[in-house]
């Protein structure tokens, strides 16, 4: 499929955000909310790497501390080899021309007081792509392009539904010809219907401007349906990291087979195995040391090492990373693992999550 | 079998400054004793209107119109004095929201809000209540109950709160849970423990459940039958098992076909083009047309009936489509006229 070829167009190592938790009336930091905790991958130029997890795992931190956003607390970030953190203001304000984001709420993302034209157009005034009437020229080309009509561009937002004003944030985003764009939750606040032409939308302008998605969401099954590879993310790390089909097919790390599980089939002749989690998501403010799935965990190794051993995301099968000490094969030898508790040796743990018929 | 809920020709109007929006036109149906009945549709269809309207619950400038009847335990809910139709609320007839965090109270705690239903409606204690709040909070599979109980909501997470919402609903053994979208701000793990709960506590005290949902994979996982509204009305009915398997109404089987599925890959997605129309302005004749592959001269002319489909399974299956009467146009799609005149779609 797509592995990783020699150059990465983005590289991200050990990214880290951490929001401090101020107690008192000097603000003294009384700890910190490991938002994005030491977060690791590559994209391929033309590729679309999934992001999934549920409220709170870091997904939309991270797409954000990459844009720089938010200021990441530690690690790298490279566009084609260059160390955006390392810019300064006005470097950063030339690279945002290739870095872009389309937001989850189309409601929110765009200013009441500002015509749809006005909206679209300000990157390409920003970035002095253009102005007077080419600028408009270009406004109008570009909301023909998202499928609203041209004349629109005179409306403000409180005129267009959801979907049509998810259209116009596509416009802004795209207004500036980037080569990256972040997509996060850009199909959540949509109905069924409105969010499949928004999927292609998005699928029509990858292929037709070789464009690299880094697309965030919660829902799996448009994950799939979009993403080339997937990562997998729980209290600020990411956990799995494997090509869509793989990582829907044999996921390995127990978390994913819990979320895969928990996905309601829209078949009623389909009986499915779920794993049915217990608790909540623990606060990453005080993550679980060892593995931070450990409390929740189903795996039937699962023993006093897991609470010990952090485990490294780490090559399980072809391009399939995961982070489990207890599924083989793994790094953390029985050694280390014995020496941190393990009764238990790792075992292969697939349990059946095709569903079945009956 | 008596239906337990039996909603016949309800209309529930709003009038507002852009004229009068026909937000549920003209919708009936019924709910069984136990059943799991789901309602599916866009936003804008009518779903939730629906809902509070069954509990009477809609305020000006909404108004259900004289007409319709909603017989539910051999009395006719719209006909109800106000202190009467009060006394099934939450008694009787108990419904869980969408969103716990504006549903509950934030300046009580978890345990005084399930108690007050309990004083409200039993005349209980106050010890009673309380105790039978624990009590509910146990059987909703929270642990730590007792402490749990003299929290507020803010101090609970998603999932918590719901369940919460649940015992809320339940405390008083209703005969029917309205529920409005109660899975819909929880992550999917949490989702699956929530519906998990639901199927277990009407097996056990044997509620019927209306289930509002714009998911067809939690219907298809939990309801037993299905209405599917658009435009304010019901547009396919039928069992999930018949529905799944053989929709009829053009608007079911675009929505089936919409959606993206885990384990099944598609180049693209067929998508249903343009949206729902103004409540203001349903548009004459069949409501769906313009969205619709099929739709022909006949549907513009002619509002579709709910017909008769010769249902796989035996039971009833209705449809508001002129294709129940003229089939074989099934085979003559052609780009929808909101494609036409949208680019996009």
């Amino acid at each position: 499929m797509t592995a990783p070829p020699a150059a990465p167009l983005l590289a991200v190592r050990d990214l880290t955000k951490y929001f401090p938790i101020k107690r008192g009336l000097l603000g003294r930091t009384a700890g910190a909310v490991k938002a994005v905790d030491g977060v690791s991958f590559e994209l391929s130029p033309g590729e679309t790497l999934g992001v999934v997890g549920e409220s709170g795992c870091g997904k939309t931190t991270m797409g954000r501390a990459i844009l720089r956003l938010i200021e990441p607390t530690s690690g790298e970030v490279r566009f084609e080899g260059t160390d955006i953190r390392a810019l300064d203001a006005e470097g950063m304000r030339r690279l945002r021309r290739q870095m872009q984001i389309v937001f989850q709420d189309p409601f929110s993302s765009l200013n009441p007081r500002m015509t749809i034209g006005a909206i679209v157009r300000e990157g390409l005034t920003i970035h002095r792509l253009a102005e007077g009437a080419a600028a408009d020229a270009r406004v109008r080309q570009l909301l023909d392009e998202v499928g609203l009509r041209p004349e629109y561009a005179s409306r403000f937002p409180h005129e267009f539904s959801g979907g049509q004003r998810q259209r116009v944030g596509i416009a802004r985003a795209l207004s500036v010809e980037p080569r990256f764009i972040v997509c996060d939750e850009p199909v959540s606040a949509l109905d069924v219907s409105v969010q499949a032409q928004v999927i292609n939308l998005l699928q029509d302008l990858q292929r037709d401007r070789k464009l690299t998605y880094l697309f965030i969401a919660h829902d799996l099954s448009v994950v799939e349906h979009i993403a080339d590879r997937v990562a997998v993310m729980y209290l600020g790390k990411i956990v799995e990291l494997a090509a869509a089909a793989d990582l829907y097919r044999e996921p390995l790390m127990p978390y994913t087979q819990a979320l895969l599980s928990a996905v309601p089939v829209p078949d009623p002749t389909l009986r499915k195995q779920r794993i049915v989690l217990t608790g909540d998501v623990p606060s990453p403010a005080n993550p679980p040391p060892g593995c931070v799935f450990h409390p929740r965990c189903h795996h039937p190794a699962k023993d006093a090492a897991c609470t010990r051993i952090i485990p490294p995301l780490e090559l399980k099968g072809l391009s399939h990373w995961a982070a489990c000490i207890k599924q083989p094969p793994t790094t953390v030898g029985w050694d280390a693992q014995q020496s941190a508790g393990a009764t238990k040796q790792p075992e292969r743990y697939l349990p059946v999550m095709q569903a079945v018929k009956g | 079998m008596t239906p337990l809920l039996t909603v016949s020709d309800l209309r529930t109007y709003f009038y507002t400054g852009a004229g009068i929006a026909r937000s549920v036109d003209g919708v009936s149906f019924s709910v069984e004793p136990r059943e799991t009945l789901g309602v599916v549709g866009e936003s804008g269809c009518g779903k939730s209107v629906t809902a509070l309207s069954i509990l009477r619950l809609i305020q000006r400038p909404g108004r259900i119109e004289p007409g319709g009847r909603i017989e539910f335990e051999g009395k006719d809910l719209l006909q109800l004095p106000e202190p009467e139709i009060r006394r099934v609320r939450g008694n009787r007839i108990a419904m869980i929201f969408q969103e716990p965090m504006t549903a509950l109270n934030p300046v009580f705690t978890v345990g005084e809000q399930i108690a007050e239903v309990v004083r409200v409606h039993a005349g209980a204690s106050r010890k009673a209540a309380w105790e039978r709040a624990v009590e509910m909070l146990t059987l909703m599979g929270i642990p730590a109950p007792a402490e749990r109980a003299r929290q507020y909501p803010h101090q609970l997470s998603g999932g918590m709160r719901q369940r919460v919402m649940i015992a809320m609903a339940l405390v008083m053994n209703p005969a029917l849970v309205i529920a409005d979208e109660p899975t819909t701000a929880l992550d999917v793990t949490i989702q699956a423990q929530i519906l998990e709960l639901l199927g277990d506590l009407q097996q056990r005290l044997g509620t019927s459940i209306l289930l509002i949902t714009h998911d067809l994979g939690v219907i298809a996982e939990t309801a037993q039958r299905v209405i599917v509204m658009y435009a304010g009305e019901v547009v396919e009915q039928a069992t999930v098992g018949e529905l799944f398997a053989h929709p009829h109404h053009p608007y079911t089987e675009g929505l089936m076909q919409a959606m993206p599925r885990v384990g099944q890959e598609r180049e693209r997605l067929a998508v249903i083009p343009g949206t729902v129309p103004p409540p203001t302005a349903w548009p004459t004749g069949c409501r769906f047309r313009d969205r619709c592959p099929y739709a022909w001269e006949r549907c513009e002319r002619e509002h579709p009936p709910l017909y008769q489909i010769a249902g796989g399974d035996g039971r009833s299956h209705v449809s508001r489509c002129h294709l129940a009467d003229e089939p074989e146009r099934r085979a003559q799609a052609h780009a929808p006229l909101a494609a036409r005149s949208n680019p996009a779609s």
